[in-house]
Protein backbone atom coordinates (compact mmCIF):
# COMPACT_ATOMS: atom_id res chain seq x y z
CA UNK A 1 0.00 0.00 0.00
CA UNK A 2 2.29 2.98 -1.09
CA UNK A 3 -1.06 5.20 -2.06
CA UNK A 4 -2.08 7.28 0.76
CA UNK A 5 -5.51 8.93 -0.07
CA UNK A 6 -6.39 12.25 1.86
CA UNK A 7 -6.99 14.53 -0.70
CA UNK A 8 -8.47 12.03 -3.54
CA UNK A 9 -10.60 9.71 -0.56
CA UNK A 10 -13.55 11.23 -1.90
CA UNK A 11 -12.63 11.10 -5.59
CA UNK A 12 -14.93 8.78 -7.49
CA UNK A 13 -17.38 8.05 -4.79
CA UNK A 14 -18.94 11.11 -4.13
CA UNK A 15 -20.93 13.08 -7.39
CA UNK A 16 -18.90 16.37 -7.23
CA UNK A 17 -22.01 18.44 -8.56
CA UNK A 18 -24.11 17.46 -5.36
CA UNK A 19 -23.14 19.54 -2.19
CA UNK A 20 -24.80 17.24 -0.28
CA UNK A 21 -23.10 14.33 -1.02
CA UNK A 22 -20.06 15.67 -0.08
CA UNK A 23 -21.74 16.60 3.03
CA UNK A 24 -22.70 13.03 3.78
CA UNK A 25 -18.91 12.21 3.23
CA UNK A 26 -17.77 14.41 5.95
CA UNK A 27 -17.66 17.59 4.05
CA UNK A 28 -18.18 20.95 5.47
CA UNK A 29 -17.09 19.20 8.97
CA UNK A 30 -13.67 20.82 9.24
CA UNK A 31 -15.41 24.22 8.58
CA UNK A 32 -18.41 23.62 10.79
CA UNK A 33 -14.84 22.66 13.41
CA UNK A 34 -13.28 25.75 12.43
CA UNK A 35 -16.15 28.10 12.87
CA UNK A 36 -15.66 27.17 16.66
CA UNK A 37 -12.02 27.78 16.87
CA UNK A 38 -10.97 30.92 17.83
CA UNK A 39 -9.02 32.26 14.33
CA UNK A 40 -5.49 32.98 15.95
CA UNK A 41 -6.09 28.87 16.72
CA UNK A 42 -6.79 27.76 13.46
CA UNK A 43 -3.21 29.51 12.19
CA UNK A 44 -1.40 27.87 15.04
CA UNK A 45 -3.01 24.53 13.67
CA UNK A 46 -1.42 24.97 10.30
CA UNK A 47 1.73 26.53 11.92
CA UNK A 48 2.01 22.70 13.30
CA UNK A 49 1.30 20.84 10.47
CA UNK A 50 4.08 22.24 9.38
CA UNK A 51 2.19 22.19 5.56
CA UNK A 52 4.09 23.64 2.82
CA UNK A 53 2.45 24.99 -0.59
CA UNK A 54 1.40 22.53 -2.93
CA UNK A 55 2.53 25.32 -6.07
CA UNK A 56 5.89 24.39 -6.86
CA UNK A 57 7.76 26.46 -4.40
CA UNK A 58 7.03 25.13 -1.40
CA UNK A 59 6.65 27.71 1.21
CA UNK A 60 5.52 27.09 4.96
CA UNK A 61 1.55 28.06 4.51
CA UNK A 62 1.14 29.58 7.74
CA UNK A 63 3.62 32.22 7.31
CA UNK A 64 1.43 33.57 4.84
CA UNK A 65 -1.98 33.14 6.47
CA UNK A 66 -0.53 34.80 9.58
CA UNK A 67 0.55 37.77 7.29
CA UNK A 68 -2.67 38.21 6.01
CA UNK A 69 -4.69 38.06 9.28
CA UNK A 70 -2.29 40.75 10.69
CA UNK A 71 -3.30 43.16 7.69
CA UNK A 72 -6.78 45.26 8.26
CA UNK A 73 -10.01 46.22 5.73
CA UNK A 74 -10.49 44.60 2.92
CA UNK A 75 -8.71 41.64 1.80
CA UNK A 76 -8.86 38.91 -1.00
CA UNK A 77 -8.00 35.31 -0.84
CA UNK A 78 -7.00 33.53 -4.28
CA UNK A 79 -7.25 29.90 -5.57
CA UNK A 80 -4.26 29.55 -8.21
CA UNK A 81 -5.83 27.13 -10.55
CA UNK A 82 -4.05 28.49 -13.59
CA UNK A 83 -2.80 24.96 -13.32
CA UNK A 84 -0.35 25.56 -16.98
CA UNK A 85 2.80 23.71 -16.24
CA UNK A 86 3.32 20.82 -18.45
CA UNK A 87 2.44 17.61 -17.33
CA UNK A 88 0.66 18.45 -14.09
CA UNK A 89 -3.37 17.61 -13.84
CA UNK A 90 -3.92 17.75 -10.34
CA UNK A 91 -5.34 20.43 -9.84
CA UNK A 92 -8.12 19.79 -12.56
CA UNK A 93 -8.93 16.17 -10.80
CA UNK A 94 -9.46 18.39 -7.58
CA UNK A 95 -11.75 20.57 -9.53
CA UNK A 96 -13.54 17.84 -11.25
CA UNK A 97 -13.78 15.46 -8.65
CA UNK A 98 -14.55 17.36 -5.41
CA UNK A 99 -14.58 20.76 -6.12
CA UNK A 100 -16.45 21.86 -2.45
CA UNK A 101 -13.10 20.66 -0.66
CA UNK A 102 -11.55 23.70 -1.92
CA UNK A 103 -14.03 26.10 -1.29
CA UNK A 104 -14.67 24.93 2.18
CA UNK A 105 -10.40 25.76 2.57
CA UNK A 106 -11.17 28.80 1.37
CA UNK A 107 -13.32 29.39 4.01
CA UNK A 108 -11.55 28.69 6.42
CA UNK A 109 -8.69 31.24 5.43
CA UNK A 110 -11.39 33.94 5.23
CA UNK A 111 -12.74 33.13 8.78
CA UNK A 112 -9.50 32.74 9.87
CA UNK A 113 -7.65 36.02 8.14
CA UNK A 114 -10.95 38.04 8.10
CA UNK A 115 -10.50 37.75 4.30
CA UNK A 116 -14.07 38.85 2.30
CA UNK A 117 -13.30 38.41 -0.95
CA UNK A 118 -12.31 35.27 -3.31
CA UNK A 119 -11.37 34.32 -6.54
CA UNK A 120 -10.77 30.92 -7.92
CA UNK A 121 -8.58 31.91 -10.82
CA UNK A 122 -8.74 28.61 -13.27
CA UNK A 123 -7.02 28.48 -17.26
CA UNK A 124 -9.08 28.89 -19.76
CA UNK A 125 -8.51 25.99 -21.14
CA UNK A 126 -10.42 24.12 -18.16
CA UNK A 127 -13.98 24.83 -19.34
CA UNK A 128 -14.97 21.81 -17.09
CA UNK A 129 -13.93 22.83 -14.16
CA UNK A 130 -15.07 26.31 -14.80
CA UNK A 131 -18.41 24.54 -14.58
CA UNK A 132 -18.24 22.69 -12.01
CA UNK A 133 -16.62 25.46 -9.45
CA UNK A 134 -19.50 28.16 -10.67
CA UNK A 135 -22.08 25.17 -9.82
CA UNK A 136 -20.80 24.52 -6.44
CA UNK A 137 -19.82 28.14 -5.23
CA UNK A 138 -24.10 28.42 -6.28
CA UNK A 139 -24.77 25.31 -4.05
CA UNK A 140 -22.67 26.84 -1.12
CA UNK A 141 -24.48 30.01 -1.56
CA UNK A 142 -27.60 28.29 -1.30
CA UNK A 143 -26.67 26.53 2.16
CA UNK A 144 -25.63 29.57 4.05
CA UNK A 145 -21.66 28.79 3.50
CA UNK A 146 -20.88 31.46 1.20
CA UNK A 147 -22.36 35.00 2.00
CA UNK A 148 -23.60 37.45 4.22
CA UNK A 149 -23.11 36.46 8.21
CA UNK A 150 -21.91 32.94 7.19
CA UNK A 151 -23.29 30.85 9.88
CA UNK A 152 -24.14 33.43 12.22
CA UNK A 153 -21.01 34.75 12.89
CA UNK A 154 -21.03 37.92 11.71
CA UNK A 155 -18.32 37.27 8.95
CA UNK A 156 -18.83 37.92 5.59
CA UNK A 157 -17.28 35.93 2.47
CA UNK A 158 -17.83 35.72 -1.00
CA UNK A 159 -16.16 33.79 -3.84
CA UNK A 160 -16.03 34.36 -7.69
CA UNK A 161 -14.49 32.31 -10.62
CA UNK A 162 -12.35 33.98 -12.78
CA UNK A 163 -11.00 32.47 -16.08
CA UNK A 164 -7.42 32.61 -17.83
CA UNK A 165 -7.30 33.24 -21.37
CA UNK A 166 -4.27 31.05 -22.24
CA UNK A 167 -1.24 32.09 -20.35
CA UNK A 168 1.45 30.33 -18.16
CA UNK A 169 3.01 33.27 -16.66
CA UNK A 170 -0.24 34.11 -14.88
CA UNK A 171 0.49 31.53 -12.63
CA UNK A 172 3.01 33.60 -11.35
CA UNK A 173 1.64 35.47 -8.47
CA UNK A 174 1.86 39.53 -9.16
CA UNK A 175 0.87 38.37 -12.91
CA UNK A 176 -1.93 36.11 -12.33
CA UNK A 177 -3.02 39.35 -10.24
CA UNK A 178 -2.15 41.84 -12.95
CA UNK A 179 -4.69 38.98 -15.11
CA UNK A 180 -7.36 39.72 -12.22
CA UNK A 181 -7.42 43.30 -12.65
CA UNK A 182 -8.20 42.65 -16.18
CA UNK A 183 -4.59 43.50 -17.67
CA UNK A 184 -2.04 41.43 -19.41
CA UNK A 185 -0.05 39.53 -16.99
CA UNK A 186 3.10 40.66 -16.77
CA UNK A 187 4.72 40.38 -13.19
CA UNK A 188 5.36 43.38 -10.89
CA UNK A 189 8.85 43.34 -8.70
CA UNK A 190 8.69 42.51 -4.88
CA UNK A 191 8.51 43.71 -2.70
CA UNK A 192 5.96 44.47 -1.31
CA UNK A 193 4.10 41.43 -1.34
CA UNK A 194 0.80 40.29 -2.78
CA UNK A 195 0.12 39.80 1.21
CA UNK A 196 1.10 43.73 1.45
CA UNK A 197 -0.40 44.96 -2.01
CA UNK A 198 -2.19 42.63 -4.52
CA UNK A 199 -4.96 42.73 -6.36
CA UNK A 200 -5.90 46.85 -6.26
CA UNK A 201 -3.48 47.15 -3.78
CA UNK A 202 -5.34 44.88 -0.73
CA UNK A 203 -3.63 42.52 0.40
CA UNK A 204 -4.00 39.71 -1.19
CA UNK A 205 -3.07 35.63 -0.20
CA UNK A 206 -2.56 33.24 -3.08
CA UNK A 207 -2.59 29.50 -2.50
CA UNK A 208 -2.57 26.55 -5.06
CA UNK A 209 -5.67 24.12 -5.03
CA UNK A 210 -4.47 21.42 -3.54
CA UNK A 211 -2.63 23.38 -0.51
CA UNK A 212 -6.69 24.52 -0.09
CA UNK A 213 -8.16 21.24 -0.43
CA UNK A 214 -5.83 20.33 2.76
CA UNK A 215 -7.25 22.76 5.20
CA UNK A 216 -9.86 20.81 6.67
CA UNK A 217 -8.42 17.51 6.62
CA UNK A 218 -5.88 19.85 9.13
CA UNK A 219 -8.29 21.24 10.82
CA UNK A 220 -10.27 17.83 11.61
CA UNK A 221 -7.46 16.07 12.53
CA UNK A 222 -5.45 18.66 14.37
CA UNK A 223 -1.89 20.00 12.92
CA UNK A 224 -0.01 17.40 15.27
CA UNK A 225 -1.44 14.39 13.57
CA UNK A 226 -1.02 16.32 10.13
CA UNK A 227 2.52 16.36 10.58
CA UNK A 228 3.06 12.88 11.35
CA UNK A 229 2.34 12.55 7.55
CA UNK A 230 5.33 12.13 5.51
CA UNK A 231 8.81 13.04 6.38
CA UNK A 232 10.69 16.07 8.68
CA UNK A 233 10.85 18.77 6.15
CA UNK A 234 7.52 17.61 3.95
CA UNK A 235 4.11 17.22 5.95
CA UNK A 236 1.39 15.45 4.37
CA UNK A 237 0.86 13.84 1.22
CA UNK A 238 1.03 14.80 -2.35
CA UNK A 239 -0.87 14.25 -5.64
CA UNK A 240 1.62 13.29 -8.01
CA UNK A 241 0.43 13.47 -11.82
CA UNK A 242 2.37 10.43 -13.52
CA UNK A 243 2.52 10.81 -17.66
CA UNK A 244 4.75 10.08 -20.20
CA UNK A 245 6.16 6.19 -21.12
CA UNK A 246 4.57 5.03 -18.21
CA UNK A 247 2.07 1.56 -18.81
CA UNK A 248 -0.72 3.15 -16.21
CA UNK A 249 -0.86 6.93 -16.58
CA UNK A 250 -2.84 8.48 -13.73
CA UNK A 251 -3.47 10.45 -10.62
CA UNK A 252 -2.05 8.96 -7.32
CA UNK A 253 -1.61 10.40 -4.57
CA UNK A 254 1.56 9.37 -1.56
CA UNK A 255 3.19 10.55 1.28
CA UNK A 256 5.96 12.57 1.24
CA UNK A 257 9.14 10.58 1.18
CA UNK A 258 7.74 7.67 -1.04
CA UNK A 259 10.52 6.99 -3.93
CA UNK A 260 9.97 8.56 -7.12
CA UNK A 261 10.94 4.49 -8.56
CA UNK A 262 8.23 3.53 -6.73
CA UNK A 263 5.51 5.70 -8.05
CA UNK A 264 6.90 4.94 -11.45
CA UNK A 265 7.05 1.23 -11.13
CA UNK A 266 4.51 0.19 -8.14
CA UNK A 267 1.87 2.39 -9.36
CA UNK A 268 2.64 3.12 -12.99
CA UNK A 269 3.70 -0.30 -13.47
CA UNK A 270 6.42 0.68 -14.67
CA UNK A 271 7.37 1.82 -18.37
CA UNK A 272 5.01 0.52 -21.98
CA UNK A 273 6.84 -1.80 -23.64
CA UNK A 274 9.31 -2.83 -20.88
CA UNK A 275 11.75 -0.57 -22.29
CA UNK A 276 14.13 1.09 -21.07
CA UNK A 277 14.10 5.03 -18.94
CA UNK A 278 15.83 7.56 -20.77
CA UNK A 279 14.93 10.15 -18.53
CA UNK A 280 12.59 11.54 -16.08
CA UNK A 281 11.55 15.29 -15.91
CA UNK A 282 10.13 16.10 -12.43
CA UNK A 283 7.75 18.91 -11.80
CA UNK A 284 7.17 20.35 -15.47
CA UNK A 285 8.80 21.89 -17.89
CA UNK A 286 10.79 24.33 -15.48
CA UNK A 287 11.84 20.90 -13.68
CA UNK A 288 14.45 19.13 -13.87
CA UNK A 289 15.78 16.27 -16.27
CA UNK A 290 17.66 13.24 -14.17
CA UNK A 291 18.72 10.13 -14.80
CA UNK A 292 17.27 6.53 -14.34
CA UNK A 293 19.99 6.08 -11.48
CA UNK A 294 18.49 8.99 -9.02
CA UNK A 295 14.68 7.17 -8.80
CA UNK A 296 15.40 6.54 -5.73
CA UNK A 297 15.47 9.98 -4.65
CA UNK A 298 12.12 10.61 -2.36
CA UNK A 299 9.41 13.29 -2.82
CA UNK A 300 10.44 15.83 -0.75
CA UNK A 301 10.86 19.52 -0.52
CA UNK A 302 14.39 19.84 0.77
CA UNK A 303 15.68 16.75 -1.86
CA UNK A 304 14.22 19.18 -4.29
CA UNK A 305 15.76 22.06 -3.13
CA UNK A 306 18.85 20.97 -5.17
CA UNK A 307 17.43 22.29 -8.20
CA UNK A 308 14.52 24.64 -8.23
CA UNK A 309 11.01 25.87 -7.08
CA UNK A 310 9.06 23.76 -9.60
CA UNK A 311 9.73 20.45 -8.81
CA UNK A 312 7.28 20.44 -5.74
CA UNK A 313 4.16 20.17 -8.57
CA UNK A 314 4.45 16.18 -8.36
CA UNK A 315 4.46 15.83 -12.30
CA UNK A 316 6.77 13.21 -13.35
CA UNK A 317 6.93 12.83 -16.53
CA UNK A 318 9.06 9.23 -18.03
CA UNK A 319 10.57 9.40 -21.21
CA UNK A 320 11.87 6.01 -22.28
CA UNK A 321 14.98 5.23 -24.49
CA UNK A 322 13.61 6.17 -27.81
CA UNK A 323 13.79 9.93 -27.33
CA UNK A 324 16.46 12.47 -27.68
CA UNK A 325 17.45 14.73 -24.50
CA UNK A 326 17.88 17.56 -27.25
CA UNK A 327 14.46 16.93 -28.72
CA UNK A 328 12.96 17.46 -25.36
CA UNK A 329 14.79 20.27 -24.44
CA UNK A 330 13.85 21.96 -27.44
CA UNK A 331 10.26 21.30 -26.49
CA UNK A 332 10.44 22.97 -22.82
CA UNK A 333 12.50 25.85 -24.62
CA UNK A 334 9.83 26.87 -27.12
CA UNK A 335 7.06 26.61 -24.35
CA UNK A 336 9.51 29.19 -22.60
CA UNK A 337 9.83 31.18 -25.97
CA UNK A 338 6.11 31.82 -26.12
CA UNK A 339 5.11 32.09 -22.70
CA UNK A 340 7.41 34.55 -22.19
CA UNK A 341 6.04 37.72 -21.23
CA UNK A 342 8.50 40.11 -22.49
CA UNK A 343 8.78 42.35 -19.72
CA UNK A 344 12.51 41.76 -19.03
CA UNK A 345 15.37 41.00 -21.78
CA UNK A 346 17.11 38.01 -20.59
CA UNK A 347 13.83 36.20 -20.51
CA UNK A 348 12.48 37.66 -23.96
CA UNK A 349 15.54 37.49 -25.72
CA UNK A 350 17.51 34.95 -23.37
CA UNK A 351 15.10 32.03 -24.67
CA UNK A 352 14.95 32.46 -28.06
CA UNK A 353 18.84 32.20 -28.08
CA UNK A 354 18.94 29.26 -25.97
CA UNK A 355 16.83 27.51 -28.94
CA UNK A 356 19.15 28.67 -31.31
CA UNK A 357 21.88 26.89 -29.35
CA UNK A 358 20.21 23.67 -29.07
CA UNK A 359 19.14 23.68 -32.85
CA UNK A 360 23.10 23.80 -33.61
CA UNK A 361 23.58 20.56 -31.44
CA UNK A 362 20.38 18.56 -33.13
CA UNK A 363 22.08 19.54 -36.49
CA UNK A 364 25.77 18.18 -35.21
CA UNK A 365 26.68 21.72 -35.77
CA UNK A 366 27.33 22.74 -31.85
CA UNK A 367 30.95 23.31 -30.86
CA UNK A 368 32.61 23.20 -27.52
CA UNK A 369 32.53 27.08 -27.75
CA UNK A 370 28.68 26.55 -27.85
CA UNK A 371 28.46 24.21 -25.26
CA UNK A 372 30.14 26.81 -22.79
CA UNK A 373 27.96 29.37 -24.26
CA UNK A 374 24.90 27.43 -23.65
CA UNK A 375 26.08 26.70 -20.34
CA UNK A 376 26.81 30.71 -18.98
CA UNK A 377 23.26 31.93 -21.15
CA UNK A 378 20.98 29.52 -18.79
CA UNK A 379 22.86 30.96 -15.83
CA UNK A 380 22.54 34.65 -16.87
CA UNK A 381 18.51 33.98 -17.67
CA UNK A 382 18.52 31.72 -14.00
CA UNK A 383 20.03 34.78 -12.46
CA UNK A 384 18.38 37.70 -14.04
CA UNK A 385 15.00 37.23 -15.06
CA UNK A 386 12.87 39.21 -13.14
CA UNK A 387 9.95 36.65 -12.33
CA UNK A 388 9.88 33.28 -11.33
CA UNK A 389 9.13 32.00 -15.06
CA UNK A 390 13.09 33.30 -16.14
CA UNK A 391 14.17 32.13 -12.59
CA UNK A 392 13.17 28.39 -13.10
CA UNK A 393 12.88 28.21 -16.93
CA UNK A 394 16.39 26.51 -17.19
CA UNK A 395 16.13 24.25 -14.98
CA UNK A 396 16.24 21.31 -17.16
CA UNK A 397 18.95 22.73 -18.82
CA UNK A 398 21.25 23.13 -16.13
CA UNK A 399 20.26 19.73 -14.93
CA UNK A 400 21.04 18.11 -17.86
CA UNK A 401 24.17 19.79 -18.49
CA UNK A 402 25.35 17.80 -15.24
CA UNK A 403 23.90 14.67 -15.45
CA UNK A 404 23.58 14.04 -19.34
CA UNK A 405 26.84 15.61 -19.95
CA UNK A 406 27.91 12.92 -22.53
CA UNK A 407 24.76 13.77 -24.75
CA UNK A 408 26.29 17.09 -25.53
CA UNK A 409 30.07 15.64 -25.86
CA UNK A 410 28.35 13.32 -28.78
CA UNK A 411 26.98 15.96 -30.53
CA UNK A 412 29.98 18.43 -30.12
CA UNK A 413 31.91 19.05 -33.71
CA UNK A 414 35.69 19.01 -32.35
CA UNK B 1 -24.24 44.18 -31.61
CA UNK B 2 -27.49 42.96 -29.48
CA UNK B 3 -25.44 39.94 -28.56
CA UNK B 4 -22.50 41.78 -27.24
CA UNK B 5 -24.60 44.23 -25.48
CA UNK B 6 -26.55 41.21 -23.93
CA UNK B 7 -23.54 40.31 -22.65
CA UNK B 8 -22.10 43.09 -21.22
CA UNK B 9 -24.85 43.78 -19.36
CA UNK B 10 -24.26 41.06 -17.28
CA UNK B 11 -21.20 42.63 -15.89
CA UNK B 12 -20.10 45.28 -13.77
CA UNK B 13 -18.35 48.25 -15.49
CA UNK B 14 -15.04 47.42 -14.47
CA UNK B 15 -12.21 46.91 -16.09
CA UNK B 16 -11.57 43.33 -13.88
CA UNK B 17 -14.25 41.81 -16.15
CA UNK B 18 -12.57 42.59 -19.33
CA UNK B 19 -10.83 38.83 -20.02
CA UNK B 20 -14.40 37.35 -18.72
CA UNK B 21 -16.77 39.25 -21.15
CA UNK B 22 -13.52 39.01 -24.12
CA UNK B 23 -13.99 34.90 -23.84
CA UNK B 24 -17.37 35.05 -23.08
CA UNK B 25 -18.22 37.20 -26.78
CA UNK B 26 -15.58 35.42 -28.58
CA UNK B 27 -16.80 31.88 -28.09
CA UNK B 28 -20.20 32.55 -28.66
CA UNK B 29 -18.84 33.90 -32.28
CA UNK B 30 -19.05 31.77 -35.39
CA UNK B 31 -15.25 32.68 -36.51
CA UNK B 32 -14.15 33.23 -32.81
CA UNK B 33 -12.49 36.56 -32.82
CA UNK B 34 -12.64 39.98 -31.78
CA UNK B 35 -13.35 42.67 -34.07
CA UNK B 36 -12.18 46.40 -33.87
CA UNK B 37 -15.64 47.12 -33.51
CA UNK B 38 -16.39 45.06 -30.73
CA UNK B 39 -13.15 46.77 -29.19
CA UNK B 40 -14.31 49.97 -29.66
CA UNK B 41 -18.01 48.79 -27.88
CA UNK B 42 -16.26 47.13 -25.18
CA UNK B 43 -13.98 50.06 -24.35
CA UNK B 44 -16.93 52.66 -24.19
CA UNK B 45 -19.05 50.26 -21.99
CA UNK B 46 -15.82 49.44 -19.25
CA UNK B 47 -14.08 52.85 -19.75
CA UNK B 48 -10.70 51.42 -20.67
CA UNK B 49 -8.63 52.64 -23.68
CA UNK B 50 -9.18 51.04 -26.85
CA UNK B 51 -5.36 50.23 -26.88
CA UNK B 52 -5.97 48.62 -23.96
CA UNK B 53 -8.26 46.03 -24.71
CA UNK B 54 -6.27 45.27 -27.85
CA UNK B 55 -2.65 44.65 -25.77
CA UNK B 56 -4.72 42.36 -23.54
CA UNK B 57 -6.22 40.61 -26.78
CA UNK B 58 -2.93 40.34 -28.47
CA UNK B 59 -1.59 39.00 -24.67
CA UNK B 60 -3.61 36.48 -24.59
CA UNK B 61 -3.23 33.34 -26.68
CA UNK B 62 -7.16 31.86 -26.31
CA UNK B 63 -8.05 35.65 -27.37
CA UNK B 64 -7.89 36.74 -31.18
CA UNK B 65 -8.83 39.93 -33.81
CA UNK B 66 -8.23 37.66 -36.38
CA UNK B 67 -11.13 35.78 -37.73
CA UNK B 68 -10.97 31.81 -37.31
CA UNK B 69 -12.67 28.52 -38.41
CA UNK B 70 -15.50 27.65 -37.26
CA UNK B 71 -13.62 24.74 -35.59
CA UNK B 72 -10.02 25.52 -33.62
CA UNK B 73 -8.23 22.39 -33.47
CA UNK B 74 -5.94 22.76 -30.66
CA UNK B 75 -3.30 20.27 -30.94
CA UNK B 76 -1.27 19.76 -27.64
CA UNK B 77 2.91 19.21 -28.13
CA UNK B 78 4.11 19.58 -24.58
CA UNK B 79 6.77 16.41 -23.81
CA UNK B 80 4.00 14.17 -21.87
CA UNK B 81 1.80 14.26 -25.29
CA UNK B 82 5.02 14.84 -27.65
CA UNK B 83 6.40 11.18 -25.83
CA UNK B 84 3.09 9.40 -26.51
CA UNK B 85 3.34 10.12 -30.03
CA UNK B 86 1.42 13.78 -30.64
CA UNK B 87 3.06 14.12 -33.94
CA UNK B 88 1.78 11.61 -35.29
CA UNK B 89 -1.66 13.40 -34.73
CA UNK B 90 -0.72 16.51 -36.13
CA UNK B 91 0.60 14.71 -39.47
CA UNK B 92 -2.78 13.80 -39.91
CA UNK B 93 -4.64 16.42 -39.38
CA UNK B 94 -2.02 18.52 -41.56
CA UNK B 95 -3.10 16.00 -43.87
CA UNK B 96 -6.77 15.42 -43.87
CA UNK B 97 -7.31 19.44 -43.38
CA UNK B 98 -4.00 20.55 -46.03
CA UNK B 99 -3.65 23.24 -43.96
CA UNK B 100 -0.27 24.19 -41.51
CA UNK B 101 -0.38 25.60 -37.86
CA UNK B 102 -2.03 28.83 -37.59
CA UNK B 103 -3.76 28.02 -40.94
CA UNK B 104 -7.52 28.11 -41.47
CA UNK B 105 -9.19 25.67 -44.32
CA UNK B 106 -10.61 27.89 -47.63
CA UNK B 107 -14.11 26.63 -46.27
CA UNK B 108 -13.82 28.65 -42.72
CA UNK B 109 -14.79 25.46 -41.01
CA UNK B 110 -11.51 24.80 -39.49
CA UNK B 111 -8.40 26.63 -38.05
CA UNK B 112 -5.53 24.35 -36.67
CA UNK B 113 -3.09 25.54 -33.82
CA UNK B 114 -0.42 23.77 -31.73
CA UNK B 115 -1.00 24.66 -28.73
CA UNK B 116 0.16 23.85 -24.98
CA UNK B 117 -0.32 21.20 -22.30
CA UNK B 118 -4.14 20.93 -22.11
CA UNK B 119 -3.49 19.07 -18.59
CA UNK B 120 -4.82 15.97 -19.86
CA UNK B 121 -1.31 14.29 -19.82
CA UNK B 122 -2.90 11.50 -18.18
CA UNK B 123 -4.19 10.44 -21.78
CA UNK B 124 -2.41 11.69 -23.95
CA UNK B 125 -1.92 12.62 -26.70
CA UNK B 126 -4.98 15.45 -26.38
CA UNK B 127 -6.05 17.87 -28.53
CA UNK B 128 -9.19 20.30 -28.09
CA UNK B 129 -12.06 21.57 -30.44
CA UNK B 130 -13.84 24.59 -29.70
CA UNK B 131 -14.77 23.79 -25.83
CA UNK B 132 -14.34 20.22 -26.40
CA UNK B 133 -11.33 18.43 -25.07
CA UNK B 134 -10.52 14.87 -27.46
CA UNK B 135 -7.73 12.25 -25.81
CA UNK B 136 -6.10 9.04 -26.00
CA UNK B 137 -6.43 10.14 -29.69
CA UNK B 138 -4.78 7.95 -32.54
CA UNK B 139 -4.47 9.35 -36.42
CA UNK B 140 -7.62 7.03 -36.99
CA UNK B 141 -9.95 8.74 -34.13
CA UNK B 142 -8.53 11.92 -35.45
CA UNK B 143 -10.11 10.73 -39.18
CA UNK B 144 -13.11 9.88 -37.82
CA UNK B 145 -13.49 13.22 -35.55
CA UNK B 146 -12.68 15.25 -38.39
CA UNK B 147 -15.38 13.52 -40.34
CA UNK B 148 -18.12 13.59 -38.23
CA UNK B 149 -17.53 17.56 -37.69
CA UNK B 150 -17.78 17.86 -41.95
CA UNK B 151 -20.70 15.92 -41.97
CA UNK B 152 -22.49 18.14 -38.72
CA UNK B 153 -22.12 21.34 -41.30
CA UNK B 154 -24.75 19.55 -43.83
C1 LIG C 1 5.72 30.99 -14.24
C2 LIG C 1 5.02 30.50 -13.01
C3 LIG C 1 3.84 29.79 -13.13
C4 LIG C 1 3.17 29.34 -12.00
N1 LIG C 1 2.02 28.64 -12.17
C5 LIG C 1 1.35 28.22 -11.06
C6 LIG C 1 0.11 27.55 -11.20
O1 LIG C 1 -0.38 27.32 -12.29
N2 LIG C 1 -0.54 27.16 -10.07
C7 LIG C 1 -0.03 27.42 -8.81
O2 LIG C 1 -0.66 27.08 -7.82
N3 LIG C 1 1.15 28.04 -8.67
C8 LIG C 1 1.83 28.45 -9.75
N4 LIG C 1 3.01 29.12 -9.59
C9 LIG C 1 3.47 29.38 -8.22
C10 LIG C 1 2.76 30.60 -7.68
O3 LIG C 1 3.47 31.75 -8.06
C11 LIG C 1 2.64 30.59 -6.16
O4 LIG C 1 3.88 30.30 -5.62
C12 LIG C 1 1.64 29.60 -5.64
O5 LIG C 1 0.38 29.74 -6.25
C13 LIG C 1 1.49 29.76 -4.15
O6 LIG C 1 0.63 28.78 -3.64
P1 LIG C 1 1.14 27.69 -2.60
O7 LIG C 1 1.90 28.43 -1.53
O8 LIG C 1 -0.10 27.07 -2.08
O9 LIG C 1 2.01 26.74 -3.34
C14 LIG C 1 3.70 29.58 -10.71
C15 LIG C 1 4.90 30.28 -10.59
C16 LIG C 1 5.56 30.73 -11.72
C17 LIG C 1 6.84 31.46 -11.54
S1 LIG D 1 11.11 36.61 -16.44
FE1 LIG D 1 10.00 36.43 -18.40
S2 LIG D 1 7.88 36.20 -17.81
FE2 LIG D 1 8.96 37.01 -16.01
S3 LIG D 1 8.80 39.24 -16.15
FE3 LIG D 1 10.69 38.69 -17.23
S4 LIG D 1 10.02 38.45 -19.39
FE4 LIG D 1 8.18 38.38 -18.14
S1 LIG E 1 1.20 17.48 -22.45
FE1 LIG E 1 -0.51 17.25 -23.72
S2 LIG E 1 -2.14 17.36 -22.32
FE2 LIG E 1 -0.42 17.68 -21.06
Amino acid sequence: MIQMKLISKRFGSINPLSIDSYMNADGYKGLEKALKMHPNKIIDELEKSRIRGRGGAGFPAHTKVRALSKQSGDKYIVCNADEGEPGNFKDRSIMENDPHAIIEGMIILAYATGASKGIIYIRGEYQNAIMIMKASIKAAEEKGLIGENIQNKSFDFKIEVRSGAGSYVCGEEFSLIESIEGKPGRSRTKPPYPTEKGIHNLPTLINNVETFANFSHIILMGGDEFAKIGTKSSTGTKLISLSGNVKNKGLYEVPFGTSIRDVIFKLGKGVKNNRKIKMVQLGGAAGPIIPEYMLDMSIDFDRFENFDSKTGTGAIIVIDDRFDLFDILLINMKFFVNQSCGKCAPCREGHVQIVNLLNKFINHRATEKDLMSLENLANVIQQTSLCGLGQSSMTSIISSLRYFRDDYFSKVRY
Amino acid sequence: MILLNEILSKYPKEQEYLIEILLEYQTSKKNHYISSEDVASISKYLGVPESQVCSVISFYSLLSMKPKGKYVIQVCHDVPCFVNDSTSIYDKLVEILEINDGETTKDNLFTLEITECLGRCNEAPAMRVNNLVYVSLTPAKVEKIINDLRGEKK
